[in-house]
């Protein structure tokens, strides 16, 4: 088991009722995995779209990216920057 | 300093891009509209991811149109309509390479960079 940042921002953190946390899975895992487990623990959360963005260290990456121990998953809503 | 809580600066943004060698300029500023009864919108970000998206978009800028030169600045909070929420300057030695670059920055701005508004309107 293995334990990962996990950052909410704007709409979702409202829905996850905070905007950072940590949750425990067994790593490697993948972004999707994190996600998948996000919902289990924070059950506003199963709201969340099935596919939202997310950012794996401060990068934006695919859900099939793969995720360690210590890392940092950030769920981002559509994105409205300009 | 991209991101900033102050009305945003363009003298700074041209001077920061602007060089005798360049001899065209393009600047791009996004406002706040009032879009129904929206008296202004409250902006935020994931401030450190958004810091170093921008450098990340300045860099592609750059690698794309080597001869031009980017910056932009982005403000957060709470920001009245009428007044600009981003400011992009691309300077180049020709007109079409600055406007190509800035069109560039502003258009992976909307994609990439991890910012979200909330509209405040009147009444609510």
């Amino acid at each position: 088991m293995g334990k990962v940042s996990v950052r909410f921002f704007a709409g979702y953190a409202e829905l996850a009722g905070c905007t950072s946390s940590a949750v425990n899975l067994p790593t490697p895992a993948t972004v999707a995995d994190v996600i998948a487990r996000v919902r289990e623990v924070f059950p506003g959360t199963r709201d969340l779209p099935p596919r939202p963005l997310a950012a794996l260290n401060q990068r934006h990456v695919k859900l099939d990216a793969p995720v360690n121990e210590g890392d940092e998953v950030a769920l981002l809503p559509p994105l409205a920057g300009g | 300093m991209h991101l900033t809580r102050h009305p945003l600066d363009v003298g700074e943004l041209l001077a920061e891009v602007q060089s005798p060698e360049r001899g065209g300029t393009c600047v791009f500023l996004g406002t706040v509209r009032n879009d129904g009864d929206v008296t202004g919108i409250e902006y935020s970000a994931y401030e450190a991811m958004a810091s170093d998206e921008i450098a990340r978009i300045v860099s592609d800028a750059q690698a794309q149109w080597p001869d031009a030169r980017v910056m932009l600045q982005h403000r957060l909070g709470l920001i009245p309509v009428g007044e600009a929420s981003i400011a992009i300057a691309a300077a180049a030695p020709h007109r079409a390479e600055a406007f190509a670059a800035c069109r560039f920055v502003i258009e992976e701005v909307k994609k990439r960079l991890p910012v979200w508004k909330k509209e405040m309107a009147h009444g609510a």
